[in-house]
C-alpha cells in the first residue's frame, strides 16, 4: 500500500470546446483554449515550480516562482495567469528564471523560521519542495530584521492549529475559504510587509466565522494550518479511498494512514460528488470509530434488567437464532421482523432483508428510511417513473434558477451548499421555502430573491399555488408537456389547479405567504433557462409528504425542468446510504429494485435465486411493528444500526413496543438508548472497517473500503449471514463482492455494477446497465423512465395536528452543522464544542409573552410528552414557530413528536407538532428516567469490567 | 512592537496608558450610514470613510455591524479596513504629523528627525501621545521633494526645510495649541 498523492496541475480544468497547441520546452501539448500555460506544462508533463498556485482554486499569480519565458514577448510572465495562445512557445528553465525563482525564495525563506525537521510538514511541505526545486543554496539576507517569527500559534480549533510564523501569504486558504468552501472567513490584513491571513477580523479560529470545513487546511503548502492529528502522529505512509459514512452527499476521502492508525482524513480531488471538498464533519470527526464507548464484545441477556453478559459470536449468534425460532414457533412466521440501517452498506442492507425474506420467512422488514425519504421514493416512482432524484451534483453549476425547498443545505449537506453557493455567486438566483430564516436566505454573499416563509405543515398549499400561478398566467412549456407527459393526467391535473381556490391570495391566509411575492416566485422559477429543485425532510416529513413530492415533480413537469443539466427534482438525503438501502429491497412491499412483492414474476426470480418462497404479502411497516408489539402480536425485531428509540417519533409509545417485544436484537457501535430494551448487542462496524458500497443522493455508488479490520472480529454482513444460518437458510458469499455480484444480477438497474468496474471508473451513478454501461448521471433524459411523465392530482389537506389554546405554538425540528442525527457518532467527537446541547429557537414575541429570556430553559410540551432544554431567543423562527434539533438523547426531541404520518408511506410528520414553552424549573420524568437508565447501564458496565 | 507579535496577543495595537474607555459605534447608526449608500458591498470604502468622518475613527464595533448590513463577512470589512492606512482604528490624536521617510527627505537628514521625534515625544511611529494630543505618522513623499525634509500637519499644512528646532517649534505649537 501506498500513500496517494493527487497531481496538481495549479490551474482548474477548462472545459472549452475548442483547442490550443502550445510548445513547451520543445514538447507538443494540446489543451482546452484557456487553459494556463502552468497546467498545460503540467499536462505535458513539465513541472514548472508554483506555490500560490494549486488547481482547486482559480489562478491568483502572487507568489512569482512560476514565470516563464514566451517567445516574441517581453519579461518573465506567470504562467498561472497567462492563458495559452495557437502556436506559443515557452520555455520554462533558463538561466535568468532560475535566478528570478532563486531570488523570489531566498526572500521567502528569510521570514520563514528554519525548522524543518522538527515542522509538522516535514515531509509534505510545498515551500520545501519549492526550495529544492529551485536549488535554494544560500539565503543573504539573514533572519535578524524585521520578521513575523514570532507571531504565536491560534490553537483554538479542535482539529487544527494556525501558525502564521509559517506563513508565506500566499492567500491559497483565503481563497479556499472563499471559492472552494463559499464562507469568506478569512482575509489578508493588513498591507505590504504586514500583510497577514487574519480569521475574520483577528480573531481566534474557534470564534470567527470559520465552519471548520478544513479547506483551507488542504489548500495551504506549509504547516501553516495542519491538522492536529498530523502535528501528533506524523505523515501518513500509506493511503485508503473509501466514502465519508455521513449524510447523503456521499463524499469520497483518501483515509491516510500509518499502520492501522487514521491520521487524516482528506477529500479526493476526483471524487466524483465532492470533487475535494469536504465539511467538519467528513474531514474531521471520524474519531468516534475508535471511541472507548464502542462495543467489541457480542452481548446477550434473558432480561433487560439484568446486567449483559458478554459471550462470544457464536454464542450470541445461537441465542438470537434459537430465540427468533421459539417466538415464531409460538407466535407465528409473521412475529419477529427486521429494520435496515441507511448506515450500512448496500450489501449489509441486502442480506438482511434477504434473511428476514427467508430465514424469517415473512417481508417484515423496514428502513430507517420510512423515517426520512420514503415519500420521495413514492412520490418520484408516481410521476417520473423512479424512485430517486434526477441529477447529479454537479448539475446544479448550470442552474439558472434554484427553489430550495424544505432543506438546510449549509447545515445538512454543506459540501453541495458549497457548490450551491458558488452558483449564486455566480448569478444564478435562489428562492427559499422554508418556515425559518436558514442561512440560504441571507448569509455573506448569499441572498435569495424570494423567501417564502410558510407556515409549517402547509407545503402541499404553497406548491399548489406556485403551479395555479405559472398555468393561469400562461407560463407553462406546453410544447414540453405535450411532448412529455400522459396527456390525461395532465389536463385532470390542470382543470384542479386552475381551480380559484389555489391561488396564492386565496391561500395567504392558510400559508402566511404574501400572494405577490409567491407570485413573483413562480415567475421566476417558470421564466429560468434552466430551474432546479432541491428538498429535504421539510418535504417528506409532513402529513402530506408523499403528496408534496408529486407536487414538486408536477412543477418541473410543467415547466419542462425535467431530463437535462441545470434542472431536477433533487431529494437531499439525509444519510449517507438512504438511497442504497431503499434500492435494496427494505420495503415491507418491494424485493430489490423498487418491485413488489406481490408480482409473481419478480417473486419468482428472487426465488429461484434463492431457494426458498417469498411471500407474496406485504410486511410490516415500522410503525405497524411497533403497534403491534403493543398489541402483543409482535414479539421480535433485529434493529440494524437504528437509535429507534431516540429518532422515532412518540419516544413513549416506542419505548413501550420495545419493552413489550421478547426479543430485541441492536446491532450497533454503541449501547444506544434502544440497546436499554435489547436482549441481544450485536457489535457493528464503523465506516472505516466496512467493505462494501454506498449509494449517495445522485445515484452514485461509492466504494467503501476497510481501512481498518473489524474491530469487533466480524462484519456486519458475515454476522447477518451466520445468523440467517443459524436458523437454516445458509448465504454462503466469499466476501462483500460476491453479494453486489448477486445483486448485480437480480436488479436490471445494478445490471453492470460490480467492485471490479467501481474500483477502474471510481464510482457509478445507476442505472448502471447494458444500455448505460457507465451510469447515467442524469435521468430521463428524452424520456422519463415510467415512459410519460404523469401529473398527480395535490389536494391540500391541513395536517390533523392543530394548534389550541393549550398547545399555541408548532415545533419544527432539524439538523445543525457539526452534530449528525442522534448524534452518536459526532457526539463523541470534538464536534460537541460548537453545538453542546440541543436548544429551542423561539421568536422574541413568543419568548417575551412567556417571560422567556435567553438561556433559560424551558419546557416544551405537546399532547405526547414533554422535555426541557435551554431557549435561543432569535428571529430566525417566525412568531408562532419553535424550532430544535434532536442530537442530544438527553434532550428527546422526540417525546413531543407525534405519530402523525404521511398518508402513502407512514413517513413521521416530524416536521409539525403542536406545543407549548413555558419556562421550568427541572428535567421532566421522562428525562430523569433516562438518567436513571444511562446510570443503570454504567453501573453495569462497570460491574462487568471488574468482574 | 513588530507586527508578528502584535497578533500574536490577538488584540490591536494600543497604548496601555490611553486604555480608557474606547467609543464604540451604535450599530444602528453604522447601519444607517450603510443605508446612505444602498447597503451596496461595492460601496464599502466609501462607507468606512463616512464611518470615520462620523466617529473620527473606524471603531471595532462598527466591522461587524457593516459585515451585517452589506451581507459581508467580518473577515471581508476588516480585509479592506486594514489595506488603507488612511483608515484609523483608534481615535485619532487631536493633530497628526506626518513625516516624511521617502529616499529624497532621507538624504537629507529625516531619519535624524524620526529618532528625535520618537525620543521626544516618547512615542513610535504609528502611535498617539498618552495625552491625545499628537499622532506621530510616516508618509512616503509628499512631493515636495527640493525643500525636504518635509511634514504634513493634520492633512493640510505641508512643512519644508525641517531640521530639530523647527520641529520642536511645531510640535510645541502642536501640544499647546491641542491644550486650548
Amino acid at each position: 500500500m501506498t500513500l496517494a498523492r493527487e497531481i496538481d496541475r495549479g490551474t482548474p480544468a477548462r472545459r472549452a470546446g475548442t483547442m490550443v497547441e502550445v510548445e513547451i520546452d520543445g514538447r507538443r501539448v494540446e489543451v482546452p483554449a484557456g487553459t494556463s500555460v502552468l497546467r498545460a506544462a503540467s499536462q505535458a508533463g513539465i513541472a514548472i515550480p508554483k506555490l500560490c498556485a494549486t488547481d482547486s482554486l482559480e489562478p491568483f499569480g502572487s507568489c512569482r516562482l512560476c514565470l516563464v519565458e514566451i517567445e516574441g514577448r517581453r519579461g518573465t510572465p506567470a504562467s498561472c495567469t497567462t492563458p495559452v495562445e495557437p502556436g506559443m512557445r515557452v520555455r520554462t528553465e533558463s538561466d535568468r528564471l532560475a535566478d528570478l525563482r532563486r531570488g523570489v525564495m531566498e526572500l521567502y525563506i528569510s521570514d520563514h523560521p528554519l525548522d524543518c525537521l522538527t515542522c509538522a510538514a516535514n515531509g509534505d511541505c510545498e515551500l520545501q519542495d519549492m526550495a529544492g526545486a529551485v536549488g535554494l543554496r544560500d539565503v543573504r539576507y539573514g533572519q535578524t530584521g524585521a520578521g513575523h517569527l514570532e507571531a504565536g500559534k491560534d490553537t483554538s480549533n479542535p482539529y487544527f492549529d494556525f501558525d502564521p510564523s509559517k506563513c508565506i501569504v500566499c492567500s491559497r486558504c483565503v481563497r479556499a475559504c472563499q471559492e472552494t468552501q463559499g464562507t469568506f472567513a478569512l482575509t489578508i490584513a493588513g498591507r505590504g510587509f504586514d500583510s497577514h491571513v487574519s480569521p475574520s477580523a483577528e480573531e481566534a479560529f474557534l470564534d470567527s466565522e470559520c465552519v471548520s470545513c478544513g479547506a483551507c487546511v488542504k489548500a495551504c503548502p506549509t504547516a501553516t494550518l495542519v491538522e492536529k492529528s498530523v502535528a501528533l502522529h506524523g505523515q501518513p505512509e500509506h493511503s485508503v479511498r473509501t466514502t465519508c459514512a455521513y449524510c447523503g452527499v456521499g463524499c469520497s476521502f483518501d483515509a491516510q494512514m500509518k499502520g492501522d492508525r487514521v491520521v487524516r482524513m482528506v477529500p479526493a480531488k476526483d471524487g466524483g460528488a465532492n470533487e475535494g471538498h469536504s465539511c467538519v464533519k467528513g474531514r474531521f470527526a471520524w474519531g468516534y470509530a475508535t471511541h472507548p464507548d464502542r462495543v467489541l464484545t457480542p452481548m446477550v441477556r434473558e432480561r433487560t434488567d439484568e446486567p449483559w453478559r458478554p459471550v462470544d459470536w457464536d454464542t450470541a449468534i445461537a441465542f438470537a437464532a434459537e430465540r427468533l425460532r421459539a417466538i415464531q414457533a409460538r407466535h407465528g412466521r409473521g412475529a419477529i421482523g427486521g429494520i435496515t440501517s441507511s448506515r450500512c452498506t448496500n450489501e449489509e442492507v441486502f442480506v438482511l432483508q434477504k434473511m428476514i425474506r427467508t430465514a424469517f420467512g415473512n417481508n417484515n422488514v423496514d428502513t430507517c428510511a420510512r423515517v426520512c425519504h420514503s415519500p420521495t421514493g413514492y412520490g418520484l416512482k408516481q410521476t417520473f417513473g423512479t424512485s430517486a432524484g434526477t441529477q447529479d451534483f454537479r448539475s446544479v453549476a448550470k442552474a439558472d434558477v434554484v427553489l430550495v425547498i424544505g432543506a438546510n443545505p449549509t447545515d445538512a449537506h454543506p459540501v453541495f451548499a458549497s457548490r450551491l453557493k458558488r452558483r449564486l455567486r455566480e448569478g444564478a438566483k435562489l428562492i427559499v421555502v422554508d418556515p425559518r430564516r436558514i442561512d440560504l436566505v441571507r448569509s455573506p454573499h448569499v441572498e435569495a430573491s424570494h423567501h417564502l416563509q410558510l407556515r409549517p405543515g402547509t407545503n402541499v398549499a404553497v406548491i399548489n399555488a406556485l403551479a395555479h400561478v405559472i398555468l393561469t398566467e400562461g407560463l407553462e412549456d406546453r410544447a414540453y408537456v405535450e411532448a412529455r407527459c400522459e396527456a390525461e393526467d395532465f389536463a385532470r391535473w390542470a382543470a384542479f389547479i386552475r381551480d380559484p381556490r389555489h391561488s396564492p391570495e386565496a391561500l395567504e391566509e392558510t400559508t402566511g405567504v404574501p400572494a405577490t411575492e409567491l407570485r413573483a416566485a413562480a415567475r421566476l422559477y417558470a421564466g429560468a433557462g434552466n430551474a432546479a429543485i432541491y428538498y429535504g425532510l421539510g418535504v417528506t416529513e409532513h402529513s402530506q409528504g408523499s403528496t408534496m413530492v408529486m407536487g414538486l415533480a408536477n412543477l418541473a413537469m410543467l415547466t419542462g425542468n425535467v431530463g437535462r443539466e441545470g434542472v431536477g427534482v433533487n431529494p437531499l438525503r439525509g444519510q449517507n446510504n438512504v438511497q442504497g438501502s431503499c434500492d435494496m429491497g427494505s420495503f415491507p412491499h418491494e424485493l430489490p429494485g423498487y418491485r413488489h412483492v406481490g408480482d409473481a414474476a419478480v417473486r419468482a426470480l428472487f426465488e429461484g435465486a434463492w431457494g426458498v418462497a417469498i411471500d407474496p404479502e406485504p410486511g410490516l411497516r415500522i410503525p405497524n411493528m411497533l403497534d403491534e408489539a403493543i398489541a402483543g402480536s409482535f414479539k421480535g425485531i433485529y434493529i440494524q444500526g437504528e437509535d429507534l428509540a431516540q429518532s422515532d417519533p412518540n419516544t413513549q409509545h416506542v419505548v413501550a413496543a420495545l419493552g413489550a417485544m421478547e426479543l430485541v436484537i441492536v446491532q450497533d457501535l454503541f449501547l444506544n438508548e434502544t440497546a436499554a430494551f435489547a436482549h441481544v448487542f450485536l457489535p457493528g462496524t464503523s465506516f472505516l472497517e466496512k467493505d462494501g458500497t454506498f449509494t449517495n443522493a445522485e445515484r452514485r455508488i461509492n466504494r467503501v473500503r476497510p481501512v481498518i479490520p473489524p474491530s469487533q472480529g466480524l462484519s456486519e454482513w458475515e454476522t447477518v449471514c451466520r445468523l440467517g444460518e443459524a436458523m437454516g437458510h445458509p448465504m454462503p458469499y466469499p466476501n462483500a463482492a460476491a453479494i453486489m455480484d448477486e445483486i448485480a444480477r437480480l436488479t436490471p438497474t445494478f445490471a453492470g455494477v460490480s467492485f471490479e468496474k467501481l474500483d477502474r471508473l471510481g464510482s457509478l451513478q445507476w442505472p448502471c446497465n447494458d444500455g448505460a454501461p457507465e451510469g447515467t448521471p442524469v435521468m430521463h433524459v428524452g424520456a422519463f423512465v415510467r415512459g410519460k411523465g404523469r401529473f398527480m392530482l395535490t389536494e391540500f389537506v391541513p395536517t390533523p395536528e392543530r394548534t389550541t389554546r393549550r398547545f399555541p405554538l408548532i415545533l419544527t425540528t432539524g439538523r445543525i452543522l457539526t452534530q449528525y442525527n442522534v448524534g452518536a457518532q459526532t457526539r463523541r467527537t470534538a464536534n460537541s464544542t460548537w453545538h453542546p446541547e440541543d436548544v429551542l429557537e423561539i421568536h422574541p414575541h413568543d419568548a417575551e409573552e412567556r417571560g422567556v429570556a435567553e438561556g433559560d430553559l424551558v419546557a416544551l410540551a405537546s399532547r405526547k410528552g414533554e422535555t426541557t432544554l435551554h431557549a435561543h431567543v432569535t428571529d430566525r423562527v417566525p412568531a408562532g414557530v419553535v424550532y430544535t434539533t434532536f442530537h442530544h438523547p438527553v434532550t428527546g426531541a422526540n417525546v413531543v413528536t407525534t405519530e402523525y404520518s404521511d398518508w402513502a408511506t407512514s413517513c413521521p410528520e416530524y416536521k409539525v407538532t403542536a406545543v407549548q414553552v413555558v419556562r421550568a424549573t427541572g428535567q421532566t420524568a421522562f428525562q430523569r428516567e433516562r438518567a436513571r437508565r444511562e446510570a443503570d447501564a454504567r453501573q453495569l458496565a462497570r460491574a462487568e469490567s471488574t468482574a | 512592537m513588530e507586527a508578528g507579535e502584535e497578533r500574536a496577543q490577538g488584540a490591536r495595537s494600543r497604548d496601555p496608558e490611553r486604555e480608557g474607555p474606547r467609543p464604540a459605534a451604535d450599530p444602528a447608526q453604522v447601519a444607517a450610514i450603510c443605508r446612505e449608500h444602498d447597503d451596496r458591498p461595492d460601496a464599502l470604502i466609501e462607507i468606512l470613510h463616512a464611518i470615520q468622518t462620523r466617529f473620527g475613527f473606524v471603531p471595532e464595533t462598527a466591522v461587524p455591524a457593516i459585515a451585517d448590513s452589506l451581507n459581508l463577512t467580518r473577515a471581508d470589512v476588516h480585509g479592506v479596513l486594514t489595506y488603507y492606512s488612511d483608515f484609523r482604528r483608534e481615535p485619532p490624536g487631536r493633530h497628526v504629523l506626518r513625516l516624511c521617510r521617502a529616499e529624497a527627505c532621507q538624504a537629507r537628514g529625516a531619519e535624524r528627525l524620526a529618532a528625535h521625534l520618537t525620543t521626544r515625544l516618547g512615542i513610535d511611529f504609528g502611535a498617539t501621545t498618552a495625552d491625545g494630543a499628537l499622532r506621530l505618522e510616516t508618509v512616503y513623499c509628499l512631493g515636495n521633494c527640493a525643500l525636504g525634509p518635509n511634514a504634513l500637519v493634520d492633512g493640510e499644512r505641508l512643512q519644508g526645510r525641517l531640521d530639530e528646532a523647527r520641529l520642536d517649534r511645531l510640535v510645541d505649537a502642536l501640544c499647546e495649541g491641542a491644550d486650548s
